[in-house]
C-alpha cells in the first residue's frame, strides 16, 4: 500500500518536472506573442519584413528586420561552412579510421570545445582571430561577421561531429563489409557508402548546428559589431538579432514604449527561425531515417 | 613623483576630512535639512559625486539629485520646487523672466567643462580636420543610408566605406553631440555602431581603418596610443580639443561649460550654503575623477566669490 503511494508520488513528481519545461516554453511563447502583437498594431508587418533599415531608437525610425536577419544569417552561414566540413571530416576520421583507443580520448577532448563559455569565444574572436585575419585581409574591420562566424563555427564543431559520428556508427556493419568485399578502398567506403547511409543523421546535425548558431549571442555581440546593415559583406560590422536584444535590454529604453517592444518582435523572429529549423530536423529524422534492420 | 604627490594629497585630504568630522561631531554642529537638486543628466555625475562626499561630512542633510534634463529642471526651479538646478546650458531669457516674475533671484556657477573628441583610426591618412558642416553632413538623420563613403564627405577623400561609432541614445554624450552638430531636436542617423560602453567604441575605432567616432575627451586621454584625435574647424581654423582649448571655449561647438543654478530662496538656507561651498571646494578633484575637465583654480575662486556675494556673506 505504502509502496503504491510512494510510486504515485514519484510519478507525479516526474510529471511535474516534465510540466515545468513545457510551461516555461508556453510562458515564453505567450510573452513573445503578446508583446509582439502590440508591436505589430503600431508597425505594419509588411514594413517589418520589407524595410531595409532598422533604426527604431533614432529620429528617422525604420522597423525593417531584414538588416538584423541578414547579419544573423551571415554569421550563421560562415559558422556552418566552417563547422560542417571540419566536423564531418573529424566524424569520419573518428568513426572509420581512428583506432578505438584514440577515439575514446579524442572525442571527450573535442567536446570540451562545446564547454568553453561563449564569452571567452567572443573575446578570442575579437582579440586573437580578428587581428590575425587583419594581417591577411588588410581592410577587415575590427568588428566583423567573418571572425565571429569562424569562431562560432569552431564552437559548433562538436555538435556536428558528435551527431554525425553517432549517425555513422549506427550504419550496419554489413554495408561497410559489403563495400570492402566489392574491393572499395577505405576512402570510397567512407564517402560513397557510409556518409550517404548516414545522411539523414548528418543533415540533422547540421540543422541543429544552424539553430545553435542563429541563437548564439555573446560571440556576435562582442566581435561582430552593433550596426544593423543589410549586407552580405563579411568584412564590415553588422548586427545580429541577438545583439540587438542585448543592446536594447542594457540601455534605458522605457518599458512599454514602442522601442521596448521591438526586442520582442526581434525575439519572435528569432524564435520562428529556430522553431522552424528544429521542426525540419525532427521531420527529417523521422522521415528519412534509413532502416536496415 | 606624481604618484607620490597624489598619495600624499589623498592622505592629507583624508586626515582633514577625518579631523573635520571629529571636530564637528564633538561640537554638535551637524546641520540638518533637505537639499533638492534636479536638472541635466550631463551634470548629474559631478553633482552626485559631490553629494556623496557631502553625505560623509554632513550625514543629517538629505541631498537628493534628480535627472529631468536641463529644461525640466528649470521648470521646477522657476516654481521654487528645487534648490539647485544642474544645467548643461545657460538659462534662457524666458526662464529668467519667469524667475523674475516671482521675485526670485538666482546665481549661475560654472562647475566644469565638458569636451567631446572626434576620432579616427591612426592608419587613416586622409582626414586632417573636420569642419562642423562636414560633421553635420555625416551625422544628420538624412544621411542615413545615403552618406556611406568617405568621398561623399569631402572630395579627394577615398571611396572607402564610412564606419561610424558613437554612444547610444541613452547617453548624455549622444544628446550633446546631436544638438551641437545636427541642431536641437533633430537627432542623428541611426545606422552606426552604437554602444553605451565607451570601451567598445575605442576598440571599434582602434581596429578599423575606415572608422570615425566620437565620445568624451576623458576616454581619449586613456587610449591616446590607439586612436587619432581630429581637430574641428568652426570657421576660425582647426582646433584640437585639450584641457586648454576646452576650458577656454575655443574648441567649439563640441565644448561647453556646465553649470549649477542656485536660487535666492535656497541660498537663505544654511545647508544649501554649506553644500554649494563644499561643491566648489571639492570640484577640482571630483570633476576630473568623473571624467570632466575642471576649471582653473582661480576660476573656482571667482565662482566662489560670486556665490558668496550672492548669498550676502
Amino acid at each position: 500500500m505504502s509502496n503504491k503511494n510512494t510510486e504515485k508520488i514519484i510519478e507525479w513528481l516526474l510529471r511535474l518536472s516534465a510540466l515545468v519545461t513545457v510551461l516555461t516554453t508556453i510562458g515564453i511563447i505567450w510573452v513573445l506573442l503578446s508583446e509582439s502583437v502590440s508591436f505589430f498594431q503600431e508597425v505594419s508587418i509588411i514594413e517589418f519584413l520589407t524595410d531595409t533599415q532598422w533604426t527604431p531608437l533614432y529620429k528617422d525610425k525604420h522597423f525593417g528586420i531584414m538588416p538584423l536577419v541578414s547579419g544573423t544569417l551571415l554569421t550563421t552561414f560562415i559558422a556552418v561552412s566552417v563547422a560542417l566540413p571540419l566536423g564531418l571530416v573529424i566524424a569520419i576520421y573518428l568513426s572509420e579510421y581512428a583506432p578505438k583507443k584514440f577515439r575514446k580520448t579524442v572525442k571527450p577532448l573535442l567536446e570540451i570545445l562545446a564547454a568553453v563559455p561563449t564569452v571567452v569565444y567572443g573575446f578570442f574572436a575579437l582579440m586573437v582571430v580578428t587581428p590575425f585575419l587583419q594581417t591577411i585581409i588588410p581592410n577587415l574591420s575590427g568588428f566583423n561577421a567573418l571572425s565571429a562566424g569562424i569562431v562560432m563555427g569552431i564552437m559548433i564543431i562538436p555538435f556536428v561531429t558528435s551527431f554525425s559520428e553517432d549517425a555513422l556508427q549506427a550504419v550496419p556493419k554489413s554495408l561497410k563489409h559489403g563495400a570492402f568485399a566489392l574491393g572499395s578502398t577505405r576512402l570510397q567506403t567512407s564517402f560513397r557508402v557510409m556518409v550517404p547511409a548516414a545522411s539523414s543523421g548528418i543533415v540533422v546535425s547540421v540543422i541543429l548546428a544552424f539553430s545553435r548558431a542563429i541563437g548564439e549571442t555573446m560571440i556576435v555581440a562582442i566581435a561582430a559589431g552593433q550596426q544593423p546593415r543589410l549586407t552580405a559583406n563579411p568584412l564590415v560590422p553588422i548586427e545580429t538579432i541577438t545583439t540587438y536584444i542585448v543592446q536594447v535590454s542594457l540601455g534605458d529604453v522605457p518599458h512599454g514604449s514602442l522601442e521596448y517592444k521591438t526586442i520582442f518582435a526581434a525575439g519572435m523572429t528569432l524564435f520562428v527561425f529556430t522553431f522552424i529549423l528544429n521542426n525540419i530536423s525532427f521531420w527529417i529524422r523521422k522521415k528519412f531515417r534509413e532502416k536496415y534492420d | 613623483m606624481k604618484t607620490f604627490e597624489k598619495i600624499f594629497l589623498g592622505f592629507a585630504t583624508l586626515t582633514l576630512v577625518a579631523c573635520g568630522g571629529q571636530e564637528k561631531s564633538s561640537n554638535q554642529s551637524h546641520l540638518s535639512g533637505n537639499i533638492k537638486i534636479d536638472g541635466s543628466s550631463t551634470v548629474y555625475p559631478i553633482t552626485e559625486a559631490v553629494a556623496e562626499e557631502f553625505r560623509n561630512v554632513q550625514p543629517n542633510i538629505n541631498v537628493t539629485v534628480g535627472v529631468s534634463g536641463t529644461g525640466g529642471g528649470f521648470k521646477k526651479f522657476m516654481r521654487g520646487e528645487i534648490d539647485i538646478n544642474d544645467a548643461s546650458r545657460s538659462i534662457k531669457s524666458k526662464e529668467a523672466d519667469a524667475c523674475a516674475e516671482i521675485n526670485m533671484g538666482f546665481v549661475e556657477l560654472s562647475v566644469a567643462y565638458d569636451g567631446l573628441a572626434v576620432l579616427v583610426n591612426p592608419e587613416n591618412d586622409w582626414v586632417d580636420f573636420f569642419t562642423v558642416d562636414e560633421l553635420q553632413k555625416i551625422w544628420n538623420p538624412e544621411a542615413q543610408e545615403t552618406v556611406m563613403y568617405w568621398d561623399q564627405v569631402r572630395e579627394g577623400w577615398p571611396h572607402e566605406e564610412l564606419h561610424l561609432f558613437g554612444p547610444g541614445v541613452a547617453s548624455g554624450t549622444y544628446d550633446y553631440f546631436a544638438e551641437a552638430i545636427c541642431g536641437k531636436k533633430v537627432g542623428t542617423r541611426g545606422d552606426y555602431t552604437a554602444s553605451e560602453d565607451d570601451h567598445v567604441l575605442v576598440q571599434g575605432i582602434a581596429t578599423d581603418k575606415n572608422a570615425l567616432g566620437f565620445f568624451g575627451l576623458a576616454y581619449y586621454e586613456e587610449n591616446k596610443d590607439k586612436l587619432r584625435l581630429v581637430g574641428v574647424d568652426n570657421g576660425d581654423g582647426t582646433v584640437l580639443p585639450s584641457m586648454e582649448t576646452v576650458s577656454n571655449g575655443t574648441y567649439a561647438p563640441l565644448s561647453r561649460p556646465i553649470f549649477i543654478y542656485v536660487s535666492s530662496a535656497a541660498v537663505a538656507k544654511k545647508e544649501v550654503n554649506e553644500f554649494v561651498n563644499f561643491y566648489l571646494d571639492s570640484a577640482p578633484s571630483l570633476v576630473s575623477e568623473v571624467g570632466y575637465i575642471p576649471l582653473q583654480d582661480h576660476e573656482y575662486a571667482i565662482e566662489k566669490e560670486k556665490f558668496n556675494a550672492f548669498s550676502g556673506k
